[in-house]
């Protein structure tokens, strides 16, 4: 051990109370304080927080804090160090059964605790999932890597270039499906990129996370890991797909298609929806339902297009009632070579943005303009407005998401700076980003309180 | 259910001295025959707070319905706790691949208790009352509490834990001459009530979950049945006497924790009734007892842990034409059977464990519970005297087990992999028998006795949660609670004893939620304290009787009634009016009062009812006095006291006699 994790996390009152006694972390001890007498074995203290509390595990398996400046004494009778560690197995290998491989980006897939911080850190090799999750032994022979030990929200284009290539390695290697562990927040983002950059793959890529890190009972966990697994394996939907929780049951996940996914709630389990169409298909621990016959099936093959071009001077203007052009010109005047914005209803702006984006055009920079009520589509022909905003060069871009547009914007800039030609790429649909005609059950949001809405829940599980 | 803090290693008496006594009837149980089995019990008492939202979401508390609007559906798994070990309860459940539906009404459950949404700040209220209490037990107060999450993985909590914190250690209780140790203090909050449990399906209503609850933990400090309900008894009063508590069906609930010498702590939960406590008590002293000399026959016959032998044979084939219908059915269906020889058993299930229940009940509640086989009987055995196979199915089963004379043989059946975890679990708890008494919760039934619950969990499941930072409680807000501490109930009693309430009054009051109010009139306002302690608990027990209740009413509804009297806007007749008309519409407002009496008001009322006793030609002086004096006071309507209407109507009544 060394000096530092002696009192690791400790700093101030607490760490001068601790050294005084010479109390090293994990030692078993009795504290005196003017509140009473307190026996535990010291932890390790967040390092985020207060200076002046020790922390100790009771012996009923209780922490509290105990204050540094009310200490007398602190007698130490022992030292009970924790070992946390998932129990690792090995990995059975089946010859029967597919190589799937699960690429880590990071997230709460598969995780454990972290004393300094408090928080959750991944825990990842095969033989730690078998631990934790000896089901996927049924379904697939699984290796990992990990890439990144990341939040989702530091991922960005080199990662998304690390991920892209690490799928064409494996595919060339011969896998029957990939995996890839990745926090819920950016996922989208993600799957979104990895559509362009890995073009008609032969296998399933999945990505998946948990909205409930795996050190939870009721984690979502094990179960999207299961899913993912079984459609990486065996599924025919040879595309780039998020799998997530369909209810917030533990019963069925839902395959979106990586470019019409959104997370659409901040701490739902079945916050992944697939916007403006239906998902993939649905997928249990026993059957893969496909919802649609037009997605891309398997291949024997091993050929694939990688293309990790990018561009990162883009930017997503979120549009809001008196917006002043100065936000439009920070982004000219920065050097960005690509706006998307997200505009009101049918894709409006007001007027006085419109010489910022005038000079935008000038200045040769893609502006392209999505929705931000994500359903529908961009129809910039109905209001004199929009079409004033097409003469200032704004790109309407039909019913791309705009994290999406985002994404794509920057993959078509990074691979030529012809204005028109980025114009193609964009309005070329690639997987899915822009679709024909929006479906009927398309747009489905359910307003709860209506007698029917409620008796429909009544009767299925969430 | 936390752990007390370790037992003194008790030495395992010796076999002679084991087979020496016999439990007699619970009646019949002195303190000493208790003493000379060593019997020791704690308690570990829930008592849900009186706040207005939940502890973690701010959903309303105390508003129960079985209605429901939807339901989820959750599996829960183990995890590794903080200090990297599986928990063995946590084990268990997941053997058991147990479906848990919640039931949740969306009046009274957010997206926080289905764990779809991370806990918003902890409820001040209610950390303000567990502080309180803890103060009042003598705690060692906290400087900083950290959330932990207590695991409990048969689904009664959707996140799969339950937050909880400790507020305060090593406190105590005065009991008798001595003291009872409160180990702990906690803060945490409710769980789900079950609705049922078939086969694989647990089923949840939801809208208790997330109530706000402290758990006070004794010291294993009571040594007779009668000693466990004392205590438990003397805690409920502390805390309702703060008038911070919840009270009524399900608001507090105790779960009891007993061991004799050379057996082991088992934690009996979910005691709804501390008058029920002595007799699960001594049930369980009993059963561990029963099941120490159990072990000592076993060693008789030479059944150690070493030397214990089984042999598990499917049978279903064998057993397909039985008579006994529960396994013929079972076949039929598809399901299988498998025999299990316990070696040298014989007779053994047969061994009493508690009043009319014998050992077979620790092997098929271990079924029931871990392989949801819930049908019963889910077991037969050989030595079961009742009808149930034939005695040529029995001979076929032992050869094909190949049971002998001195053994043992249970049959299980069901679907192929409950049946087979079945068998497993007869296999365990019989080899559990060969070494004392296994580490279990059990529930309480309703005959006093109990059965399985699950394995007793350990500090193995406790987890701090992420979701939360550690609160600091800083000195000064300790301080200020510690000057609002309400005295305790015993001084209060002794109290109003030197002051003449009534001594059926005395226990009630000194509990009373309007203690303070009681307090106020009497030492500022001057009220007599047998009239304020009728006023305050005697009528609204009267109005209890008579289905009126006056549990809306505050403290400040009966200030306004006794304010009207110390006024002398109504006499001390009309206390009891004025409450029900309070009651009635569920607070007191002035215009419920009879208006004011004008100053010849006495004398005008008493005059029209004599005038109508006249009129009605009232025969004899006592019915004409009765009939004047109802007739008056019900004009009056208690706004003066009849004593002094009493005396008029007889003085007038006396002039009229002499005018005559």
């Amino acid at each position: 051990m060394s000096a530092d994790d002696s009192y690791k996390g400790y700093r101030g009152e607490a760490l001068a109370a601790l050294k005084n006694f010479n109390a090293l972390v994990w030692s078993d001890v009795e504290i005196h304080s003017t509140q009473g007498v307190f026996t535990g074995i010291i932890l390790p203290r967040s390092e985020t927080a207060d200076p002046y509390h020790i922390v100790l595990k009771l012996r009923n398996g209780y922490n509290v804090g105990i204050a540094a400046a009310g200490i007398s004494d602190i007698v130490i009778a022992g030292r009970k160090e924790a070992h946390y560690k998932i129990p690792e197995k090995e990995f059975p290998f089946d010859p029967k059964k597919p190589r799937v491989k699960l690429l880590g980006t990071g997230g709460t897939i598969a995780s454990r605790l972290d004393y300094r911080t408090g928080a959750v850190i991944p825990a990842f090799s095969p033989g730690e999932l078998y631990g934790s999750v000896p089901e996927l032994a049924d379904i697939c022979n699984l290796e990992t890597e990990k890439l990144y030990g990341v939040f989702s929200e530091n991922m960005g284009p080199e990662q998304w270039r690390g991920t892209a290539e690490a799928i064409g390695r494996e595919i060339a290697k011969g896998v029957q499906g990939i995996v890839i562990g990745h926090g819920t927040d950016t996922m989208h983002h993600t799957a979104a990129i990895l559509s362009f950059m890995v073009q008609d793959s032969p296998v399933p890529i999945v990505m998946v996370g948990s909205q409930r890190s795996s050190d939870r009972p009721s984690s979502d966990a094990a179960l999207n890991l299961m899913h993912s697994v079984k459609a990486a394996a065996e599924s025919d939907l040879a595309e780039v797909m998020v799998c997530m929780f369909g209810p917030t049951s533990d019963e069925y996940g839902l395959l979106h298609r990586g470019t019409r996914v959104r997370k659409m709630h901040s701490s739902y389990r079945s916050t992944f929806r697939t916007i403006g169409d239906i998902p993939l298909a649905m997928v249990s621990r026993e059957t893969i339902t496909p919802l649609r016959p037009d997605y891309k099936p398997r291949r024997r093959d091993r050929n694939v297009t990688i293309n990790t071009a990018f561009e990162e001077m883009v930017s997503i203007v979120y549009y809001y009632p008196n917006m002043r052009p100065d936000i439009i010109d920070s982004l000219i005047d920065n050097g960005y070579r690509g706006i998307i914005i997200a505009g009101t209803g049918l894709g409006h702006v007001n007027k006085p943005l419109y010489p910022a984006l005038k000079r935008a055009q000038e200045k040769n920079i893609a502006v392209y303009m999505t929705v931000q009520t994500l359903w529908g589509y961009v129809q910039m022909y109905v209001y004199d407005t929009g079409r004033d905003m097409m003469e200032l060069g704004v790109v309407p871009m039909a019913n791309m998401l705009p994290e999406v547009a985002y994404v794509k914007l920057g993959w078509a800039l990074g691979q030529t700076s012809d204005l028109e030609e980025v114009r193609r790429i964009m309005y070329t649909p690639i997987a899915g980003e822009i679709t024909e005609r929006e479906p009927c059950n398309g747009y489905l949001i359910f307003q709860g309180g209506i007698p029917e809405v409620e008796e429909f829940i009544s009767r299925y599980h969430r | 259910m936390s752990m007390t803090p370790a037992d003194p290693p008790s030495a395992v008496p010796d076999l002679q001295a084991l087979l020496d006594f016999e439990f007699k009837p619970f009646a019949e149980m002195t303190d000493a025959d208790y003493h000379r089995i060593g019997f020791r019990s704690g308690l570990e008492i829930h008592q849900q707070l009186l706040t207005d939202k939940k502890l973690f979401c701010r959903c309303p508390a105390g508003k129960y319905s079985d209605h429901y609007h939807a339901e989820v559906l959750r599996h829960m798994r183990p995890t590794l706790s903080e200090l990297g070990e599986y928990d063995g309860t946590a084990l268990m459940e997941f053997k058991t691949h147990k479906e848990i539906i919640y039931r949740i009404n969306r009046n009274t459950v957010c997206t926080y208790e289905i764990d779809d949404t991370p806990p918003f700040e902890l409820n001040e209220e209610a950390l303000e009352i567990a502080l309180g209490i803890a103060m009042l037990y003598q705690c060692s107060m906290v400087d900083e509490i950290h959330i932990a999450r207590k695991q409990y993985l048969d689904g009664s909590i959707p996140t799969g834990f339950q937050r909880t914190t400790i507020v305060g250690v090593n406190g105590r209780i005065p009991f008798q001459d001595r003291e009872v140790r409160i180990v702990q203090l906690g803060l945490e909050e409710d769980a789900c009530r079950e609705v049922s449990d078939v086969g694989h399906r647990r089923v949840y209503l939801t809208d208790r979950l997330g109530m706000p609850l402290i758990e006070t933990v004794t010291g294993p400090d009571m040594h007779t049945p009668h000693e466990v309900a004392q205590v438990g008894e003397i805690c409920r009063r502390l805390v309702r006497s703060t008038g911070w508590v919840r009270t009524g069906i399900g608001a507090a609930r105790q779960d009891v924790n007993v061991s004799v010498t050379g057996g082991t702590r088992i934690e009996i939960k979910g005691v709804p009734r501390i008058p029920n406590i002595p007799l699960l008590t001594y049930h369980e002293a009993m059963r561990q007892w029963n099941l120490l000399r159990l072990r000592a026959e076993l060693q008789r016959r030479g059944v150690t842990t070493a030397a214990f032998t089984t042999r598990t044979t499917e049978v279903t084939r064998i057993l397909r034409k039985t008579r006994f219908q529960p396994v013929r059915t079972a076949i039929a269906e598809g399901q299988v059977v498998y025999g299990v020889n316990l070696v040298g058993f014989r007779d053994l299930l047969r061994w009493p464990t508690q009043t009319d229940t014998a050992f077979s009940r620790e092997i098929s509640d271990r079924v029931r519970v871990i392989a949801c086989l819930t049908t019963l009987p889910n077991i037969v055995h050989s030595d079961s005297q009742s009808e149930t196979l034939a005695a040529a199915d029995w001979h076929e089963i032992k050869k094909a087990t190949g049971a002998g004379d001195g053994d043992a043989v249970v049959v299980v059946w069901g679907p192929p992999t409950d049946a087979e975890t079945g068998a497993r679990e007869i296999v365990i708890r019989a080899r559990e028998a060969t070494v004392g008494i296994p580490s279990e919760t059990r529930q309480a039934l309703r005959d006093g006795t109990n059965g399985f619950e699950r394995i007793l969990p350990g500090p193995d499941r406790m987890y701090p949660d992420t979701d939360l930072p550690p609160k600091r409680i800083a000195a000064d807000r300790l301080e200020r609670i510690r000057r609002t501490l309400p005295a305790y109930y015993w001084t209060r009693e002794a109290w109003c004893r030197t002051s003449g309430v009534p001594e059926d009054l005395v226990r009630p009051l000194a509990i009373s939620p309007h203690w303070e109010l009681f307090e106020k009139v009497v030492k500022e306002w001057g009220l007599p304290p047998a009239l304020a302690a009728v006023a305050l608990v005697q009528l609204p027990k009267r109005l209890r009787r008579k289905h009126l209740s006056t549990a809306r009413l505050t403290s400040a509804d009966f200030e306004g009634i006794l304010a009207a009297h110390r006024s002398g806007r109504l006499a001390r007749e009309g206390i009891l009016p004025a409450l029900v008309r309070a009651a009635e519409t569920g607070q007191f407002m002035p215009e419920q009062l009879p208006p004011p009496l004008p100053a010849d008001g006495v004398e005008a009322a008493v005059a029209r009812g004599l005038a109508r006793v006249r009129e009605l030609d009232v025969p004899g002086p006592e019915q004409r006095f009765r009939t004047a004096m109802g007739l008056t006071m019900r004009e009056l309507d208690g706004r003066a006291p009849g004593a002094g209407v009493a005396r008029r109507i007889s003085a007038r009544l006396q002039e009229d006699t002499h005018e005559r």
